[in-house]
């Protein structure tokens, strides 16, 4: 054990599908008002993720009234409890700040897969788009099952909001 | 006196609580805390466990120290540092036994005593938070001096202690009352809030602080 990143291996989170820059997702925060607790989404494009290990970080960027707004989720904390795959955009640079600078038309991105259900299965491996076949045996550490989560996945926020 | 148990700096990372609160932490590696020798009153004039740390490659291990493990059935360790404990303290603890992280439970404060890194010969600024001069309105060259060091022919010397540069650092520093965020048994681990002294692989002794919270 000499080494920090070993330490993490076993205790990192696998139960984010795996997005990247140019995915539009969705991010259900935990929010704690005094007493209550409820879930908070907020969908936009992934601009960036950086870092590894415990401090591995993800930017969105949505506009939200007509003003930019961007947000750092940090990947293991507790509080994101979900991140959903709405759409993944053809991008070619792994940060994509450029679109700080771009509003309107421009501001989109191109989709470049239309199976956007297979995106949000879990898969233990780096792949980012594992099939539902590969990523059945390891579906323990997965909290849902994943396959045919997408309408079913709708339901259930609705009731968390509400 | 407590127990000072010998680790391994891993390095420092980051950890989130169940709350969603980030904490900074500092992990800590124990092997292999063995009890080779107890000093008593009687026999050595004071009481202490000696612990050994890590493993020593049969090659290296003189046979005077062989000896010295072989009493207490002990393969030779890299390090050995005693704990001065009271007669009282001293007798949980047998020759031979091992001691592990699960001394210290989540919650507890603890003491981290280590060799800070060394920063070599540095100047006064570095050293001892000297402000630095303004680099213009005609200054030039000493910009990081420390200026005055005395008066002149009263005292007619430098007074004692003066700050001044010097080697700076890779000497004995301890962070007191540093809490145990996490205990992780299986693997020798203990997560402690905050920074250690010492670089990364350097070796660190843990005990319950001695700081007295008011």
């Amino acid at each position: 054990m000499r080494s920090i990143d070993a330490v993490h291996t076993d205790s990192l989170r696998r139960d984010l599908p795996a997005f990247r820059s140019g995915d539009t997702v969705r991010v259900h925060v935990r929010i704690k008002e005094g007493e209550k607790e409820r879930i908070q989404i907020f969908e936009g494009v992934v601009l960036q993720r950086r870092g590894g290990g415990h401090g591995a970080t993800f930017t969105v960027r949505k506009i939200s009234s007509g003003v930019g707004v961007e947000r750092i989720f940090p990947i293991e904390s507790p509080n994101v409890t979900k991140v959903e795959i709405k759409s993944r955009g053809h991008v070619r640079r792994s940060r994509l700040y450029y679109l700080r600078e771009l509003s309107g038309k421009k501001a989109r991105l191109r989709a470049k897969v239309r199976d956007v259900a297979a995106l949000n299965v879990l898969s233990v491996s780096e792949d980012e788009v594992g099939t539902a076949a590969e990523a059945a045996p390891e579906a323990e550490a997965v909290e849902e099952p994943a396959a045919a989560e997408e309408p079913a996945a709708d339901a259930e926020e609705d009731k968390q909001e509400g | 006196m407590p127990l000072q148990l010998l680790c391994r700096k891993v390095g420092n990372t980051q950890i989130f609580n169940d709350s969603g609160e980030c904490i900074p932490v500092t992990v800590l590696f124990a092997a292999s805390n063995t009890v080779v020798q107890k000093k008593t009153e009687d026999k050595d004039g004071y009481s202490a466990v000696q612990l050994a740390f890590e493993e020593r490659k049969p090659t290296r291990t003189t046979k005077a120290l062989a000896g010295h493990y072989g009493k207490a059935n002990a393969t030779p360790g890299r390090f050995l540092k005693e704990s001065r404990l009271t007669a009282e303290e001293a007798e949980a603890y047998e020759v031979g036994q091992e001691i592990k992280v699960d001394i210290f439970a989540p919650g507890q404060h603890v003491d981290a005593i280590g060799t800070s890194k060394g920063r070599g010969f540095t100047g006064v600024v570095k050293r001892h938070n000297f402000s630095v001069k303004r680099r213009t309105h005609g200054t030039h060259e000493n910009t990081r001096h420390g200026g005055a060091i005395g008066a002149g022919a009263y005292p007619g010397r430098v007074i004692k202690g003066m700050k001044m540069p010097g080697q700076m650092g890779a000497e004995r520093a301890t962070v007191k009352n540093l809490e145990v965020v996490r205990v992780d048994g299986d693997r020798g681990l203990l997560y402690v809030r905050g920074s250690v002294p010492g670089h990364k692989n350097g070796l660190v002794q843990i005990r319950p602080t001695k700081k007295i919270s008011r």
